[in-house]
């Protein structure tokens, strides 16, 4: 089955990006992630996604868009990125889930891929 | 002929409902659909059996006609993902001849599979009972719902919900790894504890769902101790199960009152379930690994003593209870037992400083209510003791208990005038 691995960072995390005393390490964790990943041929895609603040929030309401600075729900963790990876069941997928950086600080969210 | 032939029927239903559900369901992970095709191929069993005779392996044969029309269902739909579960369905591994009715299929049984994906921490915790008596035993969601005091509409509503989940996020039937299979056992065991324990409350068995959920429950757990023989615990719930089982004449006198542990009758107590409790609890400290029901079945084992005419061990159950505490991380009820059995080593007023630290915590909790009555009564504060059985019956869970607790303090307030009236 395919599967979204959807990483939930804490502001913390999000400012270690930016901060060059932890950047190295930040991103160093993400890279050795996605490259265990890819060496057990397990992603077949996905993005990081820039800080909350970048986000905007569209809606249409009486056929009027209306748009909102921020992301969609103002929550302490906030979508970072998420992988797309091939699991035989829901337990390989959390194993996965496990492995990355943000599982042991933000959360991780493993839902099924929609198949088309 | 006709009886004989329904007769097997029902028994294959009810022996291989749990197997064939996990063995249809295995790779598709439709449990809904498992069931449906299997309660159809029950039905057609109660139409043509009686009519050309039991096969001789009914359990292959029921497999092969549910199997079938799960085909059938997957070719009916037009959505991918059925065709794809009908692809997986027909790469199953019986063969074609099968569905003739090949006699020599036996069905590998993935039972502890599918109890391992009814209690998969992805599911809602107050589902995994529920899902597990569904899937396992068959009993109608109906009834699970009285023996929850749950609405049927919200417990049709979360068994549902369970199976999707199982469905579409891909839990799988496995049994887990070594490394995981202490935390997965455990909501297993649980699961089953769970469904002994909310019969258990029935004493009386006036409550015919009970009683039922009380039966299913002990099945479950003698499945579990032959499918998991290796795990001390699943031997340790089996034992505690039939140790309790095993008093179940005992707990209510002839006119339905509420007998206490250590004054039921031992002659009522079934001696070969006991016996056989043992024998299980034996087998799991020859595992070497202590657990939490391996020790509430020991305690229920020092009780069951006097069954042989010996005497309670308190200092032992002490002990015991020591260990329960500490493997169940400090469980207040398991510190309110031990306080419990502390007053029957040391007496009451050695062991009332250890009930202390559990006021406030179990406050809503009528036994402690009914230990402290009997404590501080035994330690001479009858103020205190009335005031604590006030408590007490407030909270009885039925009727037994809470006229054995206004026995308890009618004697008291009686006994006071009594002196009293002595003293002046």
């Amino acid at each position: 089955m395919k599967y979204a691995i959807i990483v939930y960072e804490t502001p913390a995390e999000f400012a270690e990006r930016e901060d060059p005393s932890t950047a190295g390490a930040y991103w160093g964790a993400y890279s050795a992630y996605n490259a265990t990943l890819a060496q057990a041929g397990a992603v077949t895609g996905g993005a990081g996604l820039t800080p909350p603040h970048a986000a905007t929030t569209l809606r249409i309401r009486n056929g009027k868009r209306v748009v909102a600075d921020g992301p969609y729900a103002e929550t302490k963790e906030q979508l970072g990125g998420f992988f797309l990876i091939e699991a035989e069941s829901l337990d390989a997928a959390l194993d996965w889930a496990a492995k990355c950086p943000a599982a042991t600080r933000g959360a991780v969210e493993v839902r099924p891929v929609l198949q088309m | 002929m006709t009886s004989g032939a329904a007769a097997i029927a029902e028994r294959a239903a009810r022996e291989s409902y749990g197997k064939l559900v996990a063995f249809l369901a295995a790779r598709t992970r439709d449990l809904a659909a498992a069931e449906d095709a299997l309660s159809e191929a029950f039905a057609s069993a109660l139409r043509v059996w009686p009519e050309s005779g039991v096969p001789d392996n009914p359990e292959a044969w029921l497999f092969a006609a549910a199997r079938r029309r799960i085909i059938d269902a997957a070719r009916r739909s037009q959505t991918a993902r059925d065709h794809a579960a009908r692809e997986i369905a027909l790469a199953g591994p019986d063969p074609e001849a099968s569905e003739e009715g090949a006699p020599e299929m036996t069905l590998p049984d993935r039972r502890l599979g599918l109890m391992f994906a009814c209690a998969h921490p992805a599911i809602d915790a107050a589902a995994r009972t529920p899902l597990m008596l569904q899937t396992v035993l068959g009993v109608p969601a109906e009834r699970i719902a009285a023996a929850f005091l749950v609405e049927p509409a919200a417990m049709g509503q979360r068994l549902v919900r369970a199976k999707r989940k199982i469905k579409d996020a891909g839990i799988p039937f496995d049994v887990p790894g070594p490394d995981e299979w202490d935390d997965r056992l455990g909501a297993v065991l649980d699961a089953v504890y769970a469904a002994y324990a909310d019969g258990w409350i029935d004493a009386a068995g006036a409550d015919a769902d009970r009683v039922e959920l009380v039966s299913e429950a002990l099945w479950l757990s003698e499945i579990l101790a032959r499918l998991a023989a290796h795990h001390p615990e699943a031997l340790g719930l089996r034992a505690l199960i039939l140790h309790l089982h095993a008093r179940r004449a005992a707990r209510r006198d002839a006119a339905g009152g509420y007998v206490p542990l250590d004054a039921q009758d031992t002659a009522l107590w079934d001696i070969a379930a006991i016996r056989e409790a043992e024998r299980v609890l034996f087998q799991a400290g020859r595992l070497g690994r202590i657990g939490r029901f391996q020790l509430e079945a020991a305690i229920q084992s020092a009780h069951a003593a006097r069954a042989f005419g010996r005497r309670v061990d308190w200092a032992a159950i002490v002990q015991l209870y020591d260990g329960l505490v500490a493997v169940t991380g400090g469980s207040p009820v398991a510190a309110l037992n031990r306080v419990a059995a502390l007053a029957r080593r040391d007496g009451a007023a050695a062991a009332l400083p250890a009930l202390s630290p559990l006021a406030g915590i179990l406050d809503a909790y009528q036994p402690y209510w009914a230990l402290r009555a009997r404590l501080l009564e035994e330690t001479g504060d009858r103020a205190g003791a009335d005031a604590a059985y006030e408590a007490a019956i407030a909270q009885a869970p039925d009727a037994a208990t809470k006229s054995f607790l206004e026995g308890r303090q009618s004697a008291l307030r009686k006994n006071v005038e009594v002196r009293d009236g002595g003293s002046s």
